[in-house]
């Protein structure tokens, strides 16, 4: 069995925010038709960390571009094994990271769900429905085999809820930017701002904001309060629409710069 | 039947498995229950609501040509005779006036059959709520009666164009909604499923079919009677009348459709907030359901019903839509009631297992009429 360094994936990412450098964090859905190059070609690009979507029948917090991304891997034939099968195989020197919902792990059983992310090459796990009250199971097992656990934090959580979140997540604190689920807005909502602001407050872990965020004006606005944003619908659409990993690694380069002009 | 664990769980099932977003609502919407529930006030105006708008206490039948027919002492709750025309109606005017209570503007549900939709658009316009209610295209496209009538009451009917385009990606749409309208809004969820507090509060909400029942029984024949069925898709119906019986030496029987037997076919899994049977595959995908009836089309079942079934205190049996088409023209004729294909379902067990059932009494939920039924079941029938 293997074991993930504990702590390499804040330690990469803690590493960036030490050295000035906002982390900027990709989302790709795996099983999506060359999703590997796209991930690798974010990572050479300028990424500091990829999350990989490993595809979900009923996808409650994600809007309709990675629903549907979903719907489209799943036709294809995604599955839990497939995917981790194929991120092992990964050219990529930057921490990857899970996203899924909880039911994937539950019915494949927690121990052998983080053992096998694990032997993925894969140091940290996000589990979109698995809030704070239901995740002594899942975290024992992930920290058995060194996976950390992300957490969300939202903008409706009260600051003692928010704290407890910020003690827990490993990795990172992934701040959900706005009332809402994935998707890509046009203009950074306001609440970005305000519960990176809460989060910075409350903890050292690096905070990076998610949801919502998928221009670079809007990535570094987020970021200029918080560590760093995770991109995923502006990222996946691309995908959707052909443009390939060539197009994820635009949009991934222009991102940078963004971000680097901070 | 009692109150789940402090961390909402029914054995080990049920919890509260929702995006981080909603959490801080659904804390919020258990204590605001909780002292709704303790509030004589509060009981009081839900009761005169639901005597006074909804025609509560709905009466119980005794079949008798049915019952001579089948060998087996029939009776019926009548929850198709409420308004709106099912069981529907007594969940959603208890959660608005909790909304109402709680400062909320908006309501969204989801809806299979339409039944659930209709009765919370009324209640949206009986309080002068927004309404949203978010409904699978195949449901629409079935039951297209439900989807006018909500529109006439003023609700927003938004179709869902994902997934089995079903029961269960109508509540995937409301729940998405929901995260983005959490602070004016309330999801009046319409079945014993969900997060915490949710398949508690529902099934408090409905345990008057169960109350009332016991005590028309207990005058009709002087007893309880042997069996309670109901229909169950998340359950609530099945849910309210088993409350009342659940203390008592009555079988409790659940019936599913053959094509969306969660506790019949499925296994433990995580869906829409809690733990519970769920039809999945051996990834832990969730599967399609497949049934006549729109309301019962779901993959999943709430999640006390997980734990009726797995401590044996009601067991769950399941038909196929052809037996279903059968009960739903036999109790037509033999009664004078088009009963909906949701609780016809319980009606094609005890048809079928009348031989078993010979002699005893069982006790039919009967939860909704069949208006919203009768034309699908034309076109089934047509040229037989
Ligand atoms: C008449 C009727 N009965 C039963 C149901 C199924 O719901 P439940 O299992 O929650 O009672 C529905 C749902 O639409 C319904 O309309």
């Amino acid at each position: 069995m293997k074991l993930q360094t504990p702590g390499r994936l804040e330690a990469a990412l803690g590493a960036c925010v030490a050295g000035g450098r906002k982390c900027l964090v990709p989302y790709i859905t795996a099983g999506l038709p060359d999703w590997g190059r796209a991930v690798e070609a974010a990572a050479d690009a300028g990424a500091d960390a990829v999350e990989i979507g490993i595809p979900f029948s009923d996808p409650v917090m994600d809007g309709p571009v990675i629903a549907e991304a979903g719907e489209r891997a799943l036709r294809a034939g995604a599955t839990p094994p497939g995917v981790l099968a194929e991120a092992a195989r990964l050219d990529v020197d930057v921490p990857l990271v899970a996203m899924t919902y909880y039911n994937l792990a539950h019915h494949m059983g927690l121990e052998r769900f983080a053992s096998e992310t694990v032997n993925a090459g894969i140091c940290g796990a996000i589990m979109a429905d698995l809030p704070l009250e239901e995740l002594d199971p899942w975290a024992e097992a992930a920290s058995q085999v060194g996976l950390a656990t992300v957490l969300l934090a939202a903008p409706t959580g009260s600051e003692q809820r928010l704290r407890a979140i910020c003690e827990r997540s490993e990795g990172f604190v992934y701040a959900v930017g706005v009332l809402g689920v994935t998707g890509e807005r046009d203009r950074l909502a306001a609440s970005a701002l305000e519960i990176a602001g809460r989060l910075k407050a409350l903890t050292s872990k690096p905070v990076l904001t998610g949801v919502g965020i998928s221009s670079p004006s809007s990535a570094a606005g987020a970021a200029s309060v918080s560590d760093g944003v995770v991109v995923g619908s502006a990222m996946v659409r691309r995908l959707l629409e052909g443009q390939g990993p060539d197009g994820v690694a635009r949009l991934v380069e222009e991102l940078r710069a963004a971000l680097d002009s901070l | 039947m009692g109150e789940p664990s402090p961390d909402g769980r029914f054995g080990s099932f049920g919890g509260c498995f929702v995006p981080e977003t909603l959490v801080p609502a659904c804390q919020e919407l258990e204590a605001a229950f909780r002292e709704a529930w303790a509030d004589a006030e509060f009981r009081a105006e839900l009761n005169r609501l639901l005597a006074d708008y909804a025609g509560r206490p709905s009466p119980l039948t005794a079949c008798v040509r049915l019952s001579e027919e089948l060998g087996v002492r029939v009776l019926l709750k009548r929850e198709d005779l409420n308004h709106t025309g099912s069981h529907k109606i007594n969940n959603v005017i208890g959660q608005s006036l909790l909304a109402r209570r709680m400062g909320k503007t908006r309501l969204v549900a989801e809806t299979g059959a339409g039944q659930h939709g209709v009765a919370t658009a009324t209640a949206a316009s009986l309080f002068g709520m927004e309404c949203t209610v978010y409904m699978g295209e195949v449901d629409v496209a079935r039951q297209e009666l439900n989807v006018y009538r909500m529109r006439l009451l003023g609700a927003e009917v938004k179709p869902v164009a994902s997934g089995s385009r079903t029961l269960k990606d109508a509540i995937n749409e409301t729940l998405r909604d929901w995260v983005a309208s959490v602070e004016s809004t309330h999801y009046c969820l319409g079945s014993v499923m969900g997060p915490h507090p949710y398949p508690w509060m529902v099934r408090e909400l409905h345990r008057v079919i169960g109350e009332e029942a016991r005590r028309q029984c207990a005058e009709l024949t002087g007893g309880i009677p042997d069996v309670v069925a109901a229909c169950v898709g998340g359950g609530s119906n099945a849910a309210g009348i088993f409350s009342g019986f659940a203390d008592t030496p009555a079988e409790l029987v659940g019936v599913e459709p053959a094509g969306g037997a969660a506790v019949g076919k499925g296994s433990p899994g995580v869906l829409h907030g809690s733990r519970s049977y769920l039809l999945q595959d051996e990834f832990g995908q969730v599967t399609e359901a497949e049934s006549i009836s729109a309301g019962l089309d779901y993959p999943g079942v709430g999640p006390e019903h997980s734990h009726l079934a797995e401590t044996g205190r009601a067991r769950y049996e399941n038909v196929t839509d052809a037996e279903v088409l059968e009960a739903f023209e036999m109790l037509s004729r033999t009664e004078g009631i088009i009963p909906a294909l949701e609780p016809a379902h319980a009606l094609a067990w005890v048809s079928r297992e009348r031989e078993s059932l010979a002699g005893r009494t069982v006790l039919v939920n009967l939860s909704g009429r069949g208006d919203k039924d009768t034309e699908l079941v034309m076109s089934l029938t047509a040229g037989r």
